[in-house]
């Protein structure tokens, strides 16, 4: 578990298969959250749960802290945190809270179908 | 907070509202927080932004908005309405947040304020913001989903908001008569200094917005609600104080323009008053106005003529016929006038834009005429409102108004069941055609004249070719008489006069033969009075003279009696006795002295 630090790529895997169509499922994702505040803490150890489940194929994950990149985040137009954010693949998706419930998360990121 | 001691005194902050100011006794709790609940549609919004923007223009206090409920472009577009010049103030002073949570979200989970208010922190050091306000606070609140949580988040923006030392505005909506908003908003309530509440109802078929300050920690405030307006400046709130003392600040009078009028109403109509002339078609009520507007300009004031039924310049042409000249002050642009169709535009719409002329001209004196033609659109209701309203917008600026109003027939109480603006304006003259003697004559009565002994007589109006005039009235049997029978009145009244100085030349002569009389009788009594004197002081004086007398016959006879040796001295004494007696006789002691010896 990574905190303190505002922006970093958490884990980035390279795709290892090609085969079937959804070969290309990189998720890019950016977390904001408020430094230890218990629903960010939280929010962040939801997500990395669900990333080693259901993202084995590859994912690109950013944390924000707002407390100490609130300019940033101001203009991303965060509002709430903990609030994560999806921006590939299309469609996007805006995802607020401490992230508990895993199979809406996935259903709000199109993904519900990624673990059969 | 180790602020106690500071906090000690309750400091006020601005607003800058109009009449808001003064019902909170100088504005909202500084560094406290402040909330505004009401209804949609109610101006909590408006209300919020306003004091922001007066406190960033007028006392340059930045401050921030952060809006949950309305678009930013939304904001901008609606405050585009007013003069705050907002977009100018946002790129100095303020910041917009834009805090609408889209419906695209998917919230799994708790969250919290934390984030936003570490990014408001960070914005309020960059501008040095002062002010705060949370727009639409409900609509973050609906989101989290347990009452803990909503507390939580309460406590924490309260908390937040003391440790950052902002004048804060929070609004929020209340649904009435939701159990659940009750709870939440009850609890609020309870931790917040301030709260302003803002309502809406149809009165009269126009919607009638008012506010009420319900609780204010620390501070005395006016009790009651109050109702909005809403002008070029925004927000202003009815604050009855404020426009008393106005209204009670000046004794100055405004002539009318009609000596006559003038010297009904005892000097003229009082500065900022709103006058009401009423009557039926044709009896000079626009006549009197050009009057009044004509004066208005040639005192230099600036002018508004708002005219109803006709253009301006058919207003002109036809005062101009009984010799009222409203052109070379059109010219000078000290007259403006406007001329509104009533039947295309609703009489809100008149309104707005009759607001818009005023703070344009800026006139001291002002005309409508008739203002009865707004209740010819839409609902009686409404323009009876709008009537009300417009009376209290010129009260409210000052503006010494005359008002004309149609009245149907010549029923002096018809205007009190049509507009029913007679029991708000200060002063009331009717005009009426009064049928008598087979004539109609225009009648002129003051019905009401606030703060003036005005006359209360039914005159006589007579156009003529110069103008105006008030006929002297002929009172007979208690009717006010005109026309024919004025004339042989006044023919009657005249032979009258010589009968009486002839009689009274009769009383003179009288009374002067019995004056003559009376002197010549007192003259009589006089000399009959110095007679009876006289004789009375000559009695006395023969009263004296007998007593001497009867002494010298005393000792005469005394003498007779007992004659021995006493001769010699006896006529010596008598001799020395009779000397004192003559000595004395004046005085009475004579006749004592004449014994002794």
């Amino acid at each position: 578990m990574v905190m303190g630090r505002s922006e970093r790529v958490v884990a980035k895997k390279p795709m290892k298969k090609s085969a079937g169509k959804d070969a290309v499922t990189v998720v890019v994702m950016r977390l904001y959250v408020a430094g230890r505040a218990p629903n960010s803490v939280k929010a962040i150890a939801n997500l990395e749960a669900i990333c080693r489940q259901h993202l084995k194929d590859g994912y690109k994950l950013e944390i924000v802290d707002v407390c100490e990149h609130p300019r940033r985040a101001l203009d991303d137009g965060v509002l709430v945190t903990p609030s994560l954010a999806k921006f590939s693949p299309s469609p996007g998706a805006n995802i607020i809270g401490n992230l508990s419930d895993t199979s809406s998360v996935l259903a709000a990121m199109g993904l519900s179908t990624t673990k059969q | 907070m180790a602020k106690s001691a500071p906090r000690q005194v309750l400091q006020k902050s601005l607003t800058g509202i109009k009449g808001f100011d003064e019902i909170s006794l100088g504005g909202l709790p500084r560094n406290r927080t402040t909330l505004v609940m009401g209804g949609p549609g109610t101006g909590k919004s408006v209300f919020a932004l306003q004091s922001l923007v007066g406190a960033a223009s007028k006392h340059k206090q930045p401050g921030i908005f952060v809006a949950f409920e309305e678009n930013i472009d939304a904001i901008f577009a609606n405050a585009a309405a007013f003069d705050w010049r907002l977009p100018t103030l946002a790129r100095n002073r303020l910041f917009f947040m834009n805090a609408q949570l889209s419906p695209a979200f998917v919230a799994t989970g708790d969250f919290d304020l934390g984030g936003m208010l570490a990014m408001l922190e960070a914005k309020q050091l960059e501008i040095g913001a002062q002010w705060v306000v949370f727009d639409g606070i409900d609509v973050l609140l609906s989101l989290l989903r347990t009452p803990r949580a909503k507390m939580r988040e309460i406590y924490r923006l309260r908390d937040w908001l003391t440790r950052r030392e902002l004048t804060a505005i929070i609004t929020t909506k209340i649904a009435e008569g939701t159990s659940t908003d009750v709870a939440d908003y009850g609890f609020m309530q309870f931790m917040v200094d301030c709260v302003v509440r803002f309502d809406r109802r149809m009165e009269q078929g126009i919607p009638v917005r008012r506010l009420e300050i319900s609780k204010y920690r620390g501070s005395s405030f006016a009790p009651g609600e109050f109702p909005l307006s809403f002008g070029p400046h925004g927000m202003a709130v009815a604050s009855p104080g404020a426009t008393d003392i106005a209204q009670e600040a000046t004794g100055e009078r405004v002539s009318t323009g009609f000596a006559g009028l003038d010297e009904m109403l005892g000097g003229g109509l009082f500065r900022g008053s709103s006058t009401l002339i009423t009557g039926a078609p044709g009896t000079s009520k626009t006549t009197l106005a050009g009057l009044f507007t004509e004066r208005a300009c040639r005192r230099g004031e600036r002018a508004l003529f708002v005219s109803f039924d006709e253009g301006g310049e058919r207003v002109r042409r036809n005062l101009k016929s009984v010799g009222i000249q409203l052109e070379p002050h059109m010219k000078s642009g000290l007259l403006q006038m406007y001329s509104g169709r009533t039947d295309s535009v609703n009489p809100e719409e008149h309104l707005i834009r009759i607001a818009t002329l005023i703070a344009e001209h800026k006139p001291r004196c002002m005309v409508i005429d008739p203002l009865s033609a707004i209740s010819r659109t839409g609902a009686l209701s409404s323009a009876r409102a709008i009537g009300n309203r417009l009376i209290y917008k010129l009260r409210d600026h000052h503006i010494t108004a005359v008002i004309t109003a149609l009245v149907d027939g010549d029923d002096a109480s018809a205007e009190t069941t049509e507009l029913q603006i007679s029991t708000i304006a200060d002063n009331w003259i009717q005009l009426s055609y009064l049928v008598c003697g087979g004539e109609r004559n225009r009648a002129l009565t003051i019905v009401k004249s606030r703060g003036t002994r005005h006359s209360n007589q039914v005159r006589e109006l007579v156009l003529s070719d110069t103008g105006l005039t008030l006929a002297d009235v002929y009172s007979s049997g208690g009717e006010v008489l005109m026309g024919t029978l004025r004339w042989e009145k006044e023919a009657e009244e005249r032979a009258r006069a010589v009968i009486r100085e002839t009689e009274s030349g009769v009383k003179r002569r009288e009374l002067q033969f019995a004056e003559a009389d009376t002197s010549a009788r007192i003259a009589a009594l006089q000399l009959d009075l110095e007679r009876q004197r006289a004789a009375l002081e000559l009695n006395t004086r023969n009263d004296a003279a007998r007593h001497v007398t009867s002494g010298e016959q005393l000792t005469e006879l005394r003498r007779l009696r007992g004659a021995n040796g006493n001769d010699s001295v006896a006529p010596k004494a008598r001799r020395r006795s009779s000397a004192r007696v003559t000595r004395s006789s004046g005085n009475g002691h004579g006749p004592e002295r004449t014994r002794r010896g």
